[in-house]
């Protein structure tokens, strides 16, 4: 965690054994929770309110107030020349938003969800993307393209695809996944901020979820570096890397396996691309066995890029093969028990871990 | 309204034959008299770039009373689906149709089976018009196996390719040149057939609408663009989507037909001219002026973008089914009580299918890896954990 956590105290010291673990934890009245929504609700409206070239776009953000209420009161505080509700035309909008960037303009684009983004794709890669460096740092294009990505709950396979592996592919596009309200509010900032297009992938399932957070993070100075995953849970034993919503589930494979004495290190993204391999490696070379969890199809995933870049600088400390668990290789389909089959569970990622770290018992002893 | 009807005798035969079991297709003759009756629609038809058609319609007792058993069924279907819903029963999305059942129901009047459809994901009421059962539709929506889609789809992917019925499209706006595709092979095909492409408001305004209704016009397709405008995208009214709702317009050089999309008579006089148009002349829009009773889909309340007088407004003044049903009882072809007991019919038979539908089991796993590929040349897919599941594709 960045800085110094200042906690209240109620007038009495409490003697508090802190864990190694940098999740707080606070046994004052005073902890502070919040959503996902919220959390990224704030952080749009400090960023709106702290430069005024920032400015929001999309289906239903205005009077309806966000598909998923992420825009809630916006358009009432900042008025309709800053919160602009569009037509249902994805090329359309977002190409103009990528023009109002590139004039001075710093545009938020909500896509419904992620899947839609493809109506627009080509703006958000060869307009957007490769703009600065065809013009060899003319036209920087300072614009977050953000909105749910990823599987939700019985949407079916047009509305379920997770786009983490795609847009973190293309040079010139930084793609964000933030998975805690701390997460939601840090690098959303960053994003509005940051000078280049941002990719923020959200998660729908994730908006309701609610997180502690510090007074350090609600402070409206708060940011979060571009770039560097965070190490949520501190183990020995394998590395586990996540992004969104599987980070939790990373979490909760981490406490079953704790019974079963494998101690896990839980690794939250947070930054698909520049992707933290430096911190991946770190933990690799500590743990000696990796898993790589996430959402989205299997082939050419976010999985195969960290587990090529760990044998590529760390092959000789790996003691295990890496283990990917991702969403399944077919379209999502929409009945629950075959869903439930297409996403990853948190006994897919224990069983995997499992696999890693018993696979140095000889063979012999295992017949 | 006008009318004039010529009757062979004095006496009237409404026969009601007992309803067949929900597991065959919907195609059930209430009436059987076929005697020609003409209707004249109360709005009349505007056009642009082309001559309306006339508003005296031709219809007859049997399709009247088939139209009336046919929306309340899509109509009790409907509201049978806000309640598994609610229960839990279905999940992920669900876009209900009632209000608009007249379009569905009007233009099956006028066409064939082997006239193609294509819609977006509000494709209930429009698949069970194709011929698609009651069951395959509960099943579905509850994702059974007994659903048109083995429960893979749900509720925004209902097909019925032997019927010609193409989706059920989550994506909006996508149908559209897809619609045109469709039209594309059936000149291609010399079919004399044509394809119904249907988009909301909302989808209206996509680009690929126009690239696609330029290429039609270009090739002369005979595809048939048919905006069922419900004057909402969602939460956003036309007026605040459109710089011109006049969507029967927006074809510039395509003509267009606005058309009284509660008024299944005059739905069915629209379709059919759009038919013969579009064979000859290539594409051609219809506007139908509908209305949806529920929100968007079942997580929109449907009353923060709109007032509950205006809905209850056009429920009073415009729905469809209760036009159909003055229009029986001013000619005569049933009384009140046959309407309400074909009302109670429809009730329990969708009450009865959703007893069966409940009990169709959930796909087997395997089925998570069918259909991956028409043709999967051995090649294997995986689960999530790539070690425990794994499949080879046929």
């Amino acid at each position: 965690m960045l800085g110094v956590v200042r906690k209240k105290m109620l007038g009495q010291s409490l003697l508090k054994i802190r864990p190694a673990v940098s999740v707080l934890r606070s046994y004052s009245s005073s902890a502070k929770h919040m959503t996902v929504r919220d959390a990224l609700n704030s952080a749009l409206d400090e960023e709106m309110s702290a430069d005024q070239k920032v400015f929001l776009m999309g289906e239903e953000v205005g009077e309806y107030q966000g598909a998923y209420k992420i825009s809630k009161g916006l358009l009432e505080k900042y008025g309709p020349e800053r919160v602009l509700d569009t037509p249902i035309t994805e090329a359309g909008f977002a190409g103009i938003a990528v023009g109002a960037a590139y004039h001075g303009l710093k545009p938020v684009v909500e896509f419904m969800t992620f899947n839609f983004s493809m109506q627009a794709i080509d703006h958000i890669i060869n307009s957007a993307a490769k703009s600065n460096y065809m013009s060899a740092g003319q036209m920087s294009v300072p614009i977050v393209f953000r909105g749910p990505n990823g599987a939700a709950a019985g949407v079916g396979a047009q509305h379920s695809q997770c786009y983490a592996a795609w847009y973190a592919s293309c040079p010139g596009l930084k793609v964000l996944t933030p998975y805690s309200s701390e997460d939601a509010r840090g690098l959303l900032k960053a994003a509005i901020r940051d000078p280049d297009p941002v990719v923020f992938l959200e998660n729908e399932l994730l908006y309701g979820e609610s997180f502690s957070v510090s007074d350090e993070v609600l402070d409206s100075s708060f940011c979060l570096p571009i770039g560097k995953a965070k190490i949520e849970r501190v183990g020995r034993d394998v590395t586990i890397t996540a992004f969104s919503k599987m980070v939790g589930h990373a979490l909760k494979a981490a406490e079953i396996l704790e019974k079963d004495g494998i101690d896990a290190e839980v690794i939250n993204l947070r930054s698909i691309r520049p992707l933290d391999r430096s911190t991946i490696n770190a933990s690799v070379r500590k743990t000696n066995r990796l898993i790589t969890a996430e959402e989205g199809f299997p082939q050419h995933g976010v999985g195969a890029e960290i587990c090529a870049s760990v044998v590529e600088e760390s092959f000789a400390y790996l003691d295990a093969p890496v283990e990917r668990i991702a969403g399944a290789d077919v379209p999502m389909p929409y009945a629950a028990n075959l869903e439930r089959l297409a996403v990853p569970q948190v006994e897919d990622i224990v069983r995997a871990a499992k696999r890693a770290c018993y696979r140095s018992v000889p063979l012999a002893a295992a017949a | 309204m006008a009318l004039s009807y010529l009757r062979s005798s004095s006496s009237r035969s409404v026969n009601l034959l007992k309803p067949l079991s929900s597991s065959l297709p919907l195609r059930r003759p209430i009436s059987t008299d076929t005697t020609p009756i003409t209707v004249e629609t109360s709005v009349p038809f505007t056009s642009h770039q082309c001559d309306a058609p006339s508003c005296s319609v031709e219809t007859n007792p049997k399709e009247l009373l088939t139209f009336f058993r046919d929306m309340a069924l899509m109509r009790r279907m409907e509201i049978a689906a806000d309640s598994l819903y609610k229960a839990k029963l279905i999940r992920g999305f669900c876009h209900l149709y009632d209000g608009q059942e007249a379009v569905a129901v009007g233009m099956e009047a006028a066409i064939t089976k082997k006239d193609c459809i294509i819609t977006a994901y509000r494709d209930h009421c429009t698949f069970i018009g194709r011929g698609g059962t009651l069951l395959e539709v509960f099943a579905e929506l509850m994702g059974r196996q007994a659903g048109c889609s083995k429960g893979k789809g749900g509720s925004m992917h209902f097909y019925k390719k032997d019927s010609n019925f193409y989706g059920g499209h989550g994506i909006v706006g996508a149908q559209v040149p897809l619609g045109c595709g469709l039209a594309f092979a059936q000149k291609y095909s010399k079919d004399e057939t044509v394809t119904f492409a249907l988009y909301g408001d909302g989808a209206a305004n996509q680009g690929q609408l126009f690239e696609a209704l330029n290429i039609s016009a270009l090739w002369d397709l005979p595809a048939i663009l048919v905006c069922e405008n419900n004057h909402y995208g969602m939460g956003t009214a036309e007026w605040r989507a459109a710089k011109s709702p006049a969507y029967y317009k927006r074809g510039d050089y395509v003509p267009g037909l606005k058309v009284d999309g509660m008024d299944a008579l005059a739905v069915k006089q629209a379709c059919k001219f759009a038919k013969e148009h579009a064979l000859k002349n290539g594409p051609i829009i219809l506007e139908m002026d509908t209305y949806r009773y529920h929100g968007h889909s079942m997580s929109d309340p449907g009353s923060t973008y709109r007032t509950r007088d205006e809905i209850s407004g056009v429920r009073q003044e415009r729905d469809p089914i209760e036009r159909i049903r003055k229009l029986i009882l001013s000619h005569d072809l049933a009384t009140e009580k046959e309407l309400k007991d074909i009302e109670k019919e429809v009730r329990k038979e969708v009450d009865d299918t959703i007893t069966q539908a409940k009990e169709s089991p959930m796909p087997e796993p395997s089925e998570l890896f069918t259909n991956v590929y028409a043709k999967g040349l051995g090649v294997e897919s995986f689960g999530a954990d790539r070690k425990e599941v794994r499949a080879t594709l046929p």
